[in-house]
């Protein structure tokens, strides 16, 4: 581990390790908060953060941690930084804490930031295990993103709530898909994407 | 690793939870008054939502203009009456919180209490909109148990104070999407022109399971349901059964009915 660079601690977790389509980690948020890009966009932010700023400060005082008591410090440093990006959200854009509700407050349960805490910060220095959270930050938000755009593309004809395709109900000639409205669409999106990324990148398929 | 002592993780955790604890109420008293703010704002724009007067282009720094043709006044519920604004202001009023104080509100007996509220407050703060002086719409605050969370919302009454002109939802805590979507906006476009009092003066609005097949005169008093979601589309029909019957505004509506027609 000790050759990894910067640039791959970073770019890793973006394809080659995702943390949701390889780890399968996260799924719970992935389906939730996939509706709309602007609400993808902003829970990658938050979850970027929080991955980012708890492996750092886990990282940092990770020599003081009795194992006997890790697990617990850890989720205690990760709800401390949830509850700091709700608030800083509360107070700076209400409209989008209103929408993504108690996904915020859940990414405490997000599988990635706990992860990536007890799998990289406990054993690594504080900058490489934020670099690591900033990547796997962002991997995640790749996966939401890309998720978020195809749903709400064919749910509800708009990109970043700029209509791209005229819908019927507004007069126009697209019919939209009620099923990518729905978080059960992006349990078949997220498969697609593994199977995808399984199949460019052979690396990622499980020998058995 | 050398062996840890005993004592290690008590103090470690007891170190590191004063420190986040710190963090915490640092983030949560230094960004009080901002999210105040806003949670007012998003108030008075509910207001105004229920009230018809808000469009989707309305922008945040207008709606304080907007807001100037709303009063907000304070009722006794029981009396219907109006309370001075030197009694009580109704700009520092809490209503939610009154209701933990018993000087300022009283237990409800289980079998009056169909909306689910344990306690009812004595005063209640409701908004007049006014047009050049005249009376054009009461927006009252409402709120009752769905299936799951207390649905806390505004209901905006036109003149003739038994035509509902609107409502709006902002609080629940209802399941996203089913019983959720009692805050879309197209749902509660279908409230406006509903009827809330038959002839006689009683509590008749229904909110029906799924759409409502009722035609002429008594679909007036029908709101469609929301598919999925019976129970909270229950609790929205029972609270308006609460809080328009004597319990709730019939006084003051009462009363302002006949004030109002004394005016002209």
């Amino acid at each position: 581990m000790a050759e990894t660079t910067t640039r791959e601690l970073l770019l890793r977790p973006i394809f080659h390790r995702n943390p949701i389509a390889l780890l399968v980690l996260g799924i719970c948020s992935a389906l939730a908060v996939t509706g709309k890009m602007d609400t993808a966009f902003v829970m990658s932010v938050c979850v970027t953060v929080v991955v980012a700023c708890s492996s750092f400060v886990i990282s940092l005082v990770r020599h003081h941690i009795p194992s006997s008591v890790r697990i617990g410090i850890q989720i205690m440093v990760i709800a401390t930084m949830v509850i700091l990006v709700d608030q800083v959200l509360k107070a700076f854009l209400f409209d989008l804490s209103k929408q993504l509700s108690i996904y915020v407050g859940l990414i405490i349960t997000n599988c990635i930031v706990m992860g990536r805490a007890e799998g990289f910060a406990m054993n690594n220095p504080p900058k490489a295990s934020f670099i690591d959270g900033l990547g796997n930050g962002l991997g995640y938000g790749f996966i939401l993103m890309t998720v978020a755009f195809i749903r709400e593309l064919f749910g509800s004809g708009s990109l970043f709530g700029v209509e791209i395709l005229k819908l019927t109900s507004n007069g126009g000639w697209y019919v939209r898909n009620g099923l990518f409205l729905l978080p059960a669409s992006a349990f078949f999106l997220i498969a697609l994407l593994i199977w995808f990324m399984r199949t460019v990148d052979p690396d990622q398929q499980e020998n058995n | 690793m050398a062996k840890e002592s005993f004592f290690k993780p008590f103090y470690s955790v007891l170190v590191l939870a004063f420190a986040c604890s710190f963090l915490v109420s640092l983030a949560s008293v230094g960004l009080r008054p901002l999210q105040e703010s806003n949670r007012a704002l998003e108030r008075k724009k509910n207001i105004l939502l229920a009230a018809g007067l808000l469009h989707g282009d309305t922008k945040d720094k207008d709606i304080d203009t907007l807001f100037a043709q709303v009063e907000p006044r304070i009722i006794d519920l029981a009396t219907g009456a109006f309370v001075s604004p030197e009694t009580i202001d109704p700009k520092t009023f809490n209503q939610p919180a009154s209701t933990n104080d018993p000087q300022l509100s009283r237990p409800l007996p289980k079998d009056k209490d169909i909306a689910g509220l344990r306690r009812l407050e004595k005063y209640a703060l409701v908004y007049l909109v006014k047009d050049k002086g005249k009376l054009k719409q009461v927006v009252l605050p409402v709120r009752g148990k769905g299936l799951w969370s207390t649905m806390y919302g505004y209901v905006a009454l036109d003149s003739d104070l038994r035509t509902i002109d609107g409502i709006a939802f902002y609080e629940h805590g209802e399941t996203p999407g089913l019983g959720g979507e009692i805050e879309n906006p197209a749902w509660e476009a279908g409230w406006q022109g509903k009827k809330l009092y038959d002839d006689q003066g009683k509590v008749a609005l229904k909110v029906t399971k799924g759409a409502s097949k009722t035609k002429g005169e008594a679909a007036s008093y029908e709101v469609d349901g929301l598919s999925g979601a019976t129970l909270t589309g229950n609790g929205v029909q029972r609270l308006f059964h609460f809080w328009f019957a004597g319990q709730g505004f019939k006084p003051f509506l009462k009363r302002l009915r006949s004030e109002e027609g004394k005016n002209g």
